[in-house]
C-alpha cells in the first residue's frame, strides 16, 4: 500500500497473478467440491451425468445409510476416533506441558541432551514408529485393545518442543520468583502461573495433537482388528475396501459421504482456530 | 539427568541481586519430565531398539515343521533377504523418484504461491489462502478416497473429460500410477509448505523490500534476488519434512488401490513392511523398517549437509 503507483503501472502483471492464483485455487478446491457434490447423489447418479454438478439429491438418504449400516457402527467410529484424539490430546499437552516447562525454566545436567533427543524424535514420522510399535505390542499382547493406539498417541515430542519454546519466551522468570517469595511450591507455581501464560501454546499443541490422532490410519489400522475399536479413518477405508470385494458391500455413495462427514470437525476446527494454526506451523521456521 | 546438583547453587556473580532459585532445580525438573521420559522411552525408544534387535534374529523351523518354530540369530542375513528382494527395492526406488520428482515441483508450486500471495499488490490474499490450505484441514484418508474416485475408471470426471476431447486415459494404468500418486501428495502438501514459506516472507523486514523497489529493482527481480535467499532456512526446513514425508508414504497407495488392483501391494516400503506384518514375518517387517528409517535419516541429512556447506561456500 506503501507504493500506490506500483499497480497501475504494470496492470497486466497484477491480472497475471490474480490468473495463476485463480487456477491454482481451481486446483485445491475442485475435488473438495466434487466430495460435496458427490455425497449429495444417488449411486448411479454418481456414474452418469457432470461430476461436478448436483444430480438426484439423496444426501438424507445418504447420510441415513452411513449411520444406521451395520447397526450404526458409523456413530460408535466417529466416537472411538473422539476419545482417542480427546484422550491423547488431553494427556500429552499437559504431559508436554510440564517437560517444556522444565526444559525451559530449570537448569540442569543433561538438559541439553534431553532436548535433543526431543528434536531428534521430532523428525521421527509416526507412520516410520507404526510397525515397530505394532511388533513390540504384538510380543506384548497389547494389540487389538484401546490401549494400542491411546498410548502412543499421548507422546509428543513436537509438543515439548512447542511448549519450551513458549514457556522460554513467555513465562518471566519475575513471575516465578514472586511465587516462590510467597512460599508457593514448585508444582503449584506451575499449575498455577506458567499454565495459564502459556495457554495459547497448550491449544495448539492439543490441536496439532487432536488432528494428527484423528487423522492416524496406519497405526489403527495395524493394531486394531476389531472394527469396534476402530476410529472413523480405519473404518471407513474398511467399507471403500469392502467395495472392491461385491455383494452386501456399502455402495459408492455411502463411502463417498462417509469420508464427507469423517472430515467435518477437522474442518470445522481449523476453520474456527486458524490463528492457533499458524502459530504451531511457524514455530519451526521462523527462528 | 537425574543427577543433582548440590542443594543450593552459588550466585555465578555474587554482586548480581541474588535471584530465588527452586531449592532442588535438578530433582524438581526430573519431577516434571518424569511422565514425558517415561512414555517417551517405553513408546519411541523401547520399540525402536526392539525393532533393531528383531531385524538381527528369524525364525527357524526345524526338520518337519512339526515342532514350534524357534529364534535363531540371523546376524544381517534379514538384511540380504530384504535387500536381494527385487520388490522392496523396487519400493525403496519408487519412493526415490517420487521424492526427486514430486518434491521439487511441489515446493516450487509454493514458492511461487507464496511469492504471489505476498506481492503487495495481490487481490483477495485470505482467500487464497484458505483455499490452499483447505486440503491440509482434511484427513489425509479422506482426501486420498476422494483422489482415488477422481482418477477411477468408470468414474473419474477427468478421464471423462478427456473422453470428450478424444483422449483415452486411464489414471490408474501402471505407467500412470506414479503421476497419480505424485498429483495426489501435491493436492495435499502445497498448501502446508506454502503456509510455511509464507510466514517467513512476511518476516521479512519491509525496509528491506522497499529499498530494493527504490533501487529500481522489478517485482520479480525483488523476490528473486532478495526474499528467496532471505527464507533459506523455511525452504531447507520444508524440503527435509517433505523428504521424510515421501520415505513413509502409505496411505495415499494403500487407498488407491482399493481402485486400481493393479498397484503392486509392495509399492512404498511401509506398504511393504505392512505386508510383512500381514504374512506373519515379523523379523522381515522389522528389518524393512530399519532399513527405511536409515533411508530417510541418511537422505534429510545429506541434504542438511549439502545446503550448510554450500551456505558456508557462499
Amino acid at each position: 500500500m506503501t507504493t500506490p503507483t506500483r499497480p497501475a503501472r504494470y496492470p497486466a502483471s497484477r491480472w497475471l497473478t490474480l490468473g495463476v492464483l485463480l487456477l491454482a485455487s481451481v486446483y485445491f478446491l475442485a475435488p473438495v467440491w466434487w466430495l460435496l457434490v458427490a455425497s449429495t447423489k444417488t449411486s448411479s447418479g454418481l456414474f452418469s451425468g457432470n461430476g461436478f454438478w448436483f444430480g438426484d439429491f439423496a444426501l438424507l438418504d445418504n447420510l441415513r445409510d452411513v449411520f444406521t449400516r451395520q447397526g450404526g457402527i458409523y456413530w460408535q467410529w466417529l466416537g472411538n476416533s473422539a476419545v482417542y484424539a480427546v484422550g491423547g490430546a488431553g494427556v500429552s499437552t499437559l504431559i508436554s506441558a510440564m517437560a517444556g516447562y522444565a526444559l525451559a525454566k530449570y537448569r540442569f545436567r543433561g538438559r541439553e541432551l534431553t532436548f535433543n533427543a526431543v528434536l531428534a524424535a521430532v523428525l521421527v514420522p509416526q507412520p516410520l514408529l507404526a510397525v515397530p510399535l505394532y511388533l513390540m505390542f504384538s510380543q506384548l499382547h497389547l494389540v487389538n485393545s484401546f490401549w494400542a493406539v491411546l498410548l502412543p498417541s499421548m507422546v509428543s515430542p513436537f509438543g515439548v518442543y512447542l511448549a519450551r519454546i513458549h514457556a522460554a519466551a513467555a513465562v518471566p522468570d519475575e513471575l516465578i520468583e514472586a511465587g516462590r517469595i510467597d512460599g508457593a511450591g514448585e508444582f503449584r507455581i506451575f499449575a498455577t502461573i506458567a499454565l495459564r501464560v502459556m495457554s495459547p501454546a497448550l491449544v495448539t499443541i492439543f490441536l496439532f495433537q487432536f488432528v494428527s490422532i484423528w487423522t492416524n490410519y496406519l497405526l489403527p489400522v495395524l493394531m486394531l482388528a476389531d472394527d469396534h475399536l476402530q476410529p472413523v479413518t480405519v473404518g471407513v477405508v474398511g467399507w471403500q475396501a469392502q467395495r472392491a470385494i461385491g455383494p452386501g458391500a456399502p455402495p459408492l455413495n455411502v463411502v463417498v459421504t462417509a469420508a464427507m462427514v469423517s472430515a467435518i470437525p477437522l474442518v470445522v476446527l481449523f476453520l474456527s482456530l486458524q490463528r492457533f494454526w499458524r502459530a504451531g506451523l511457524t514455530a519451526g521456521s521462523v527462528k | 539427568m537425574t543427577t543433582a546438583l548440590p542443594g543450593r547453587t552459588a550466585p555465578q556473580d555474587p554482586t548480581a541481586r541474588p535471584a530465588r532459585r527452586a531449592r532442588r532445580p535438578a530433582r524438581t525438573a526430573a519431577m516434571f519430565l518424569a511422565p514425558f521420559l517415561l512414555l517417551f522411552t517405553a513408546l519411541y525408544l523401547a520399540p525402536i531398539g526392539y525393532t533393531v534387535q528383531q531385524s538381527l534374529f528369524r525364525m527357524h523351523r526345524s526338520g518337519l515343521g512339526l515342532s514350534a518354530p524357534t529364534e535363531v540369530f540371523a546376524g544381517l542375513g534379514n538384511y540380504a533377504t530384504a535387500l536381494g528382494d527385487p520388490a522392496f527395492r523396487g519400493s525403496l526406488l519408487r519412493v526415490l523418484l517420487i521424492g526427486v520428482v514430486q518434491v521439487p515441483l511441489m515446493l516450487l508450486l509454493a514458492l511461487v504461491l507464496a511469492l504471489l500471495l505476498d506481492a503487495k499488490s495481490t487481490m483477495f490474499k485470505r482467500f487464497f489462502r484458505l483455499a490452499f490450505f483447505l486440503p491440509y484441514a482434511l484427513p489425509g484418508v479422506v482426501g486420498a478416497i476422494m483422489w482415488s474416485y477422481l482418477v477411477a475408471p468408470g468414474l473419474s470426471p477427468i478421464t471423462a473429460a478427456a473422453h470428450h476431447l478424444g483422449l483415452h486415459l486411464n489414471l490408474t494404468s501402471d505407467g500412470m500410477l506414479g503421476p497419480t500418486i505424485g498429483n495426489m501428495l501435491t493436492w495435499g502438501w502445497t498448501g502446508y509448505n506454502m503456509l510455511i514459506i509464507h510466514s517467513a516472507l512476511q518476516a521479512i523486514p519491509p525496509e528491506v523490500v522497499e529499498a530494493a523497489t527504490m533501487d529500481g529493482c522489478s517485482a520479480f527481480g525483488t523476490a528473486w534476488r532478495i526474499k528467496v535467499p532471505m527464507i533459506r532456512p523455511a525452504l531447507v526446513l520444508t524440503t527435509v519434512f517433505s523428504i521424510i514425508g515421501t520415505a513413509q508414504l502409505y496411505n495415499e497407495p494403500a487407498i488407491l488401490h482399493n481402485v486400481a488392483p493393479n498397484l503392486s501391494s509392495t509399492y512404498t516400503p511401509i506398504y511393504a513392511a505392512h505386508n510383512a506384518v500381514d504374512a506373519n514375518d515379523f523379523n522381515l517387517a522389522a528389518t524393512e523398517s530399519v532399513v527405511l528409517a536409515l533411508l530417510a535419516f541418511v537422505l534429510s541429512f545429506g541434504f542438511l549437509k549439502l545446503v550448510q556447506r554450500r551456505g558456508a561456500a557462499s
